[in-house]
C-alpha cells in the first residue's frame, strides 16, 4: 500500500535535487502529476518536476476519516479504497482525466457539485508534508479534525497552484457516503432557480447540490436538484420540494452519469469550445441576480446555487476585463478557465488582488509569503497571480 | 482559579513611564475619554484572561469605538513601534491576550454590533465583539443559528473565535469557525484595512482567509466577520450510554464512525467526572459506569428516528452495559447538563484546576486515559476527564492547589506531559484553544526548527515588524534550544523515543 521507507527518502532526495539544481541554474520548476489540468492557469515553459513517481496511501482507517496520501498518488486509487469503506471525498473533486493525482486536485483545488453543502477542498485538509524552496522537509497540521498549533499551512496550499511549494504528502477528512440519494429535475427560469435552491438551502432539508442549465437572457432552463443524506430525510423532502415545482425524479444511473459529467465538464455545454473563446468561470455570492455579458454564448450553468457561474465568450482582453468588472461589481470574482486553441496563451487568466475590492494590500503580503517559503522563485510563481 | 504567580519582572520602571505616557498622549487625540485607560488601577482587569496564572500590566489598554480608531490607533503604535495585544471578551484560556509590558493592549469589546443579517444568504455580517450566541439568538426568529458553539459561547466573541478557529460540542457535524466563516475584514499592522474571503466561494489569489483563522491575533486585527448561517434542525435528541469499561467505550466511539454515522455531537466522561458533575447537577447518570458516551442526533423527526435507532444498535454491539434516549427536550438538557458543567463540578473538588486541551486519533483514546492514569500516581494529583470524544478532542482537568506553589508546579508538569503523550500518539498540543502563552514551549516538541521558521515567515509577510501579538503562539529559536536544556537538565528526559529539535 505504502513506499517503502528507503524508497520514500531516495524519491524525496530526488526532489529536493531538483528543486536545489533549479535555484543553481534559475530555472523554475513546474510541478505536474498526471498533468490532466495544465492547461489550467497561466501558461509557463518551466521545467517539469513529475511528482508521480512519489505515489501510495500512507494510512487509511475508515473509523478516524482521514486519508494520508502521497501527491503523486493516482485520485482514482484514493477514490477507489475510500469507496471499498463507504466513504468519499465529499468536496467531488474534478479529475479532467485519469491520470488526475491527489497532488494535483489538492494544488488545483477545485471542487465539484458537492461543495455547496459540503464546503470547499481545504475545509477537508487536515495536514501537509512539504518541500519548500529551499528544500526543506516540512510538515504542519495533523491527521486529527481539530489543531490549532501554529498557522495553518497546510490549508494555505489548495489552489496554490503549486507556486508555494512541493506537495508531498497531504492527510484529507473523508466522511461516509450519504446512505440515499435522489436527484430531481424540472424546468423553470434561471431567476426563480436562483431563488429556490437558496430559499431551501436555508431550510432543514438534505440539499447537496444544484444545477440550472439554459438560456442566458431568458426562457425555462432545467434545473436539477440533488438531495442526499438520511434514508428518511430524502424521502420526507421530495414532496417538500415538488410542492414548489413540477420536478421528475430522475433515474439513479442517469442521475449520477449527469452529476458526473457536469463536474468533469463533459456536458454538452462545456464541449466544443470555438477555438476564438473562452470558458469563463464567474464565482459569486448566493444573492447575485442573473447577470449577462454582450458576446456571451446563450447557454449559461449554474452551480453551487448560482455561486458558480460557466459561460463562454470571446478570449480577448477587452471581453475578459469586462467580466472582471461585472464579477468584482457583484461582490465575486471571474477566471479564463480553458481557452479556445486561438486564444493569446500567454495572457492573464485570473483577477488579480489589486482589481478585487478591498485586496490590493495583500499583494504585498501575498509577495512576501510566497518570498518566504519559496526565497529563490523555484515554484513557477506566475502560473497564479 | 489558578494562582498569581507568573508576573514577569518588568524592564526598568522609568522607561516604562516615559513610554506609556508618550503612548498615551498619541493616543488621546483620536479616543474619547473613557476608551483609554493607563491607571493600574483601570488596566489590572486586562492583566490577564482565562488563564489567570499567566498575568502582566500593560502600559495601556484602549477600547476603540469605530473601525476608524482601529486603524488609528494600529498606525499610531506602527509609527512608534510599540507592540498591540489584541482582545475580545478575554475567556482565552492559553494566555492568548496576556498582555506586553511594553505594549498596549486593543479591546475590540466595544465593537459589538450585528451589522446585517440576510436569510436569503444565510449570512451575518457582524462586529468582532459580538458574542458567538449573540448571533444565534439574532437570527433564531429565521429559523437559522451560527453552528460552532464553545462551552464559553455566552461570553466569547466572534472575533475571539476567528482568532482562535474555535469549535465546541457540535463541530464533528458542523465543522470549527474556518468551516462556518466567509470573510474577515481586518487591519494589517500598518494601519492598512483588507478583506480575506468573500461571500463568492473563492477569491482571487492564495487562500489568505485559511492562514487568518486561528492566527492568535498575530497577523490581522478583526474588524469585521461574516458567518455563515445555517438551518436550525427541527429536533435534536441524545443517547447516554454508560461502559464497565474505558475501552469499551472508546471502542464504541470508532464504532459509530465506522458504521457511517456523524452524530451531531459524541461526548465522553470518565467515571470521575460523572460523579463529581452528578452530585452537582442530578441528571441521573449511572455512577457505576466507568465512562458515558452522550451521542446527539439532529435533523427532520425522520432522519434524527431513523440515526437514533442506528446509534443504539451500534452501542448495544458496542457493549453498552445501560443505553438512556431522551424522550423531550428537557431530558436532552438533562442529560446535557452534566457535560457542560464538568468545569464548575471540578471547581467543588479542588481549590483549582488546570484544564488542558489536546487532540489524538480516535483509535489512541485508550491509550491516553489509561496513560493518564499512571500519570495521577506519578503526580499524585487528581485528573478529571472530559472528551469531545468524535473528533478526539480532549479536556482533562487536572485538580490542585493554587495556594501550593510546588503543587501549581507539578500540575504544570503534569499537563506537559499529557501534551507530549498526545504529540507521540499521533496528535497535537492543541485542539481548539491554541498555543497563546501557556503551550509555547510545547511548540518546540511538536514542530521542528525549519517548521518554526516558516510560521515566522507567515508572521512576517503580514507584519514585518512583528508588532502585533508578538510573543505568543511561535517560539523562537532560543526560546527552544532554552526549553530543550531546561528538560533535558532536569533528569531524565521524558518519552526519550520523541523526535526532538
Amino acid at each position: 500500500m505504502s513506499n517503502s521507507k528507503s524508497s520514500t527518502n531516495m524519491h524525496i532526495d530526488l526532489f529536493r535535487e531538483q528543486i536545489l539544481a533549479a535555484t543553481k541554474t534559475k530555472t523554475p520548476l513546474s510541478i505536474q502529476g498526471g498533468g490532466t489540468k495544465s492547461w489550467y492557469g497561466n501558461a509557463n515553459t518551466f521545467t517539469t518536476l513529475d511528482t508521480r513517481p512519489y505515489s501510495g496511501i500512507l494510512e487509511y482507517q475508515p473509523e478516524e476519516l482521514v486519508i494520508t496520501a502521497c501527491a503523486g498518488t493516482p485520485l482514482k486509487e484514493i477514490e477507489t479504497a475510500l469507496a471499498e469503506k463507504n466513504q468519499m471525498l465529499p468536496f467531488e473533486p474534478p479529475y479532467f482525466g485519469d491520470t488526475a493525482t491527489f497532488g494535483g486536485a489538492i494544488a488545483a483545488g477545485l471542487a465539484g457539485p458537492g461543495r455547496i453543502s459540503a464546503g470547499n477542498l481545504r475545509d477537508f485538509v487536515l495536514g501537509a508534508r512539504i518541500l519548500d524552496g529551499k528544500g526543506q522537509d516540512l510538515s504542519f497540521g495533523g491527521k486529527v479534525m481539530k489543531n490549532v498549533a501554529g498557522y495553518d499551512v497546510s490549508r494555505l496550499l489548495p489552489g496554490s497552484m503549486g507556486t508555494l511549494s512541493l506537495l508531498l504528502e497531504a492527510s484529507v477528512k473523508v466522511l461516509p457516503r450519504p446512505a440515499a440519494t435522489t436527484t430531481l429535475r424540472c424546468h423553470i427560469s434561471q431567476a426563480r432557480a436562483l431563488h429556490l435552491t437558496n430559499e431551501w438551502a436555508g431550510q432543514p432539508l438534505p440539499l447537496s447540490a444544484s444545477c440550472w442549465i439554459g438560456s442566458s437572457t431568458d426562457g425555462d432552463g432545467e434545473l436539477t436538484i440533488r438531495l442526499a443524506g438520511a434514508a428518511a430525510a430524502v424521502k420526507a423532502a421530495i414532496p417538500l420540494m415538488g410542492a414548489a415545482v413540477h420536478a421528475i425524479e430522475l433515474d439513479p444511473k442517469a442521475a449520477e452519469a449527469f452529476w458526473t459529467n457536469l463536474r468533469e465538464q463533459k456536458l454538452p455545454a462545456f464541449q466544443n469550445l470555438n477555438s476564438n473563446d473562452t470558458l469563463y468561470r464567474l464565482a459569486l455570492p448566493a444573492a447575485c441576480v442573473p447577470v449577462t455579458i454582450a458576446k456571451m454564448s446563450d447557454e449559461i450553468i449554474l452551480e453551487w446555487h448560482g455561486q458558480q457561474r460557466w459561460f463562454t465568450a470571446p478570449g480577448d482582453d477587452a471581453t475578459f476585463a469586462s467580466i472582471k468588472a461585472l464579477a468584482n461589481a457583484n461582490g465575486g470574482h471571474a477566471t479564463c478557465f480553458k481557452q479556445g486553441a486561438n486564444v493569446d496563451p500567454t495572457k492573464q487568466r485570473f483577477t488579480l488582488l489589486s482589481e478585487h475590492t478591498h485586496s490590493a494590500a495583500l499583494e504585498a503580503v501575498q509577495a512576501r509569503l510566497r518570498a518566504s517559503f519559496d526565497p529563490a522563485g523555484v515554484f513557477a510563481t506566475s502560473r497564479l497571480p | 482559579m489558578i494562582p498569581m504567580n507568573m508576573v514577569t519582572p518588568l524592564p526598568e520602571l522609568a522607561a516604562i513611564t516615559a513610554l506609556q505616557s508618550k503612548l498615551v498622549s498619541a493616543l488621546r487625540p483620536i479616543l474619547p475619554a473613557h476608551a483609554l485607560l493607563w491607571e493600574a488601577e483601570d488596566t489590572i482587569p486586562y492583566e490577564c484572561d482565562g488563564l489567570a496564572a499567566y498575568r502582566r500590566m500593560p502600559l495601556a489598554v484602549a477600547l476603540p469605538e469605530t473601525e476608524d480608531q482601529v486603524a488609528q490607533i494600529l498606525k499610531i503604535c506602527f509609527d512608534m513601534q510599540v507592540p498591540i495585544v489584541p482582545r475580545g471578551s478575554g475567556t482565552g484560556l492559553s494566555g492568548g491576550a496576556m498582555p506586553i509590558s511594553q505594549g498596549l493592549v486593543l479591546s475590540l469589546a466595544k465593537l459589538k454590533k450585528i451589522i446585517n443579517i440576510d436569510p436569503f444568504t444565510r449570512t451575518a455580517v457582524v462586529q468582532p465583539g459580538v458574542r458567538n450566541l449573540a448571533i444565534s439568538e439574532a437570527v433564531a426568529h429565521l429559523g437559522l443559528y451560527y453552528a460552532p458553539d464553545p462551552s464559553s459561547q455566552i461570553a466569547c466573541s466572534i472575533g475571539g473565535n476567528v482568532n482562535e478557529n474555535s469549535g465546541g460540542v457540535h463541530c464533528l457535524k458542523y465543522g470549527l469557525t474556518l468551516h462556518n466563516v466567509l470573510k474577515v475584514r481586518g487591519i494589517l499592522m500598518n494601519g492598512e484595512i483588507v478583506e480575506f474571503g468573500s461571500l463568492a466561494p473563492d477569491s482571487p489569489g492564495l487562500d489568505l482567509l485559511a492562514i487568518v483563522m486561528g492566527s492568535e491575533g498575530m497577523l490581522t486585527v478583526v474588524t469585521e466577520v461574516t458567518v455563515k448561517l445555517i438551518a436550525k434542525p427541527k429536533l435534536a435528541r441524545v443517547i447516554m450510554a454508560s461502559f464497565d469499561d474505558i475501552e469499551k467505550g472508546a471502542d464504541a466511539v470508532a464504532a459509530i464512525i465506522a458504521a457511517g454515522i456523524i452524530p451531531a455531537g459524541l461526548e465522553m466522561m470518565d467515571k470521575a467526572t460523572t460523579r463529581a458533575v452528578e452530585e452537582f447537577v442530578h441528571a441521573g447518570y449511572d455512577l457505576e459506569a466507568e465512562t458515558i458516551l452522550l451521542c446527539e442526533s439532529d435533523g427532520t423527526p425522520e432522519e434524527v428516528a431513523e440515526e437514533i435507532e442506528r446509534m443504539t444498535k451500534v452501542l448495544e454491539q458496542a457493549g453498552a452495559s445501560g443505553i438512556r434516549i431522551s424522550q423531550n427536550e428537557s431530558e436532552r438538557l438533562q442529560f446535557w447538563s452534566g457535560r457542560k458543567n464538568a468545569f464548575p463540578a471540578a471547581g467543588r473538588l479542588a481549590p483549582d484546576y488546570y484544564c488542558m486541551d489536546g487532540t489524538i486519533p480516535r483509535r489512541n483514546i485508550g491509550t491516553l486515559l489509561r496513560r493518564i492514569q499512571g500519570m495521577e500516581k506519578k503526580y499524585g494529583l487528581a485528573c478529571l476527564n472530559v472528551f469531545h470524544a468524535g473528533d478526539g478532542n480532549m479536556h482533562p482537568l487536572i485538580l490542585f492547589n493554587g495556594a501550593d506553589q510546588e503543587e501549581w508546579h507539578r500540575a504544570e508538569e503534569f499537563g506537559t506531559e499529557i501534551l507530549e503523550a498526545c504529540v507521540e500518539l499521533d496528535g497535537t498540543i492543541t485542539g481548539e484553544h491554541s498555543v497563546g502563552i501557556e503551550k509555547i514551549n510545547s511548540m518546540c516538541v511538536q514542530f521542528g526548527e525549519g517548521e518554526r521558521e516558516s510560521f515566522w515567515g507567515v508572521k512576517a509577510a503580514f507584519d514585518p515588524e512583528k508588532l502585533l501579538n508578538p510573543d505568543k503562539a511561535i517560539p523562537t529559536l532560543n526560546r527552544c534550544a532554552e526549553y530543550g536544556r531546561m528538560r533535558i537538565s532536569g533528569g531524565n528526559l521524558p518519552h526519550p523515543e520523541l523526535e526532538r529539535f
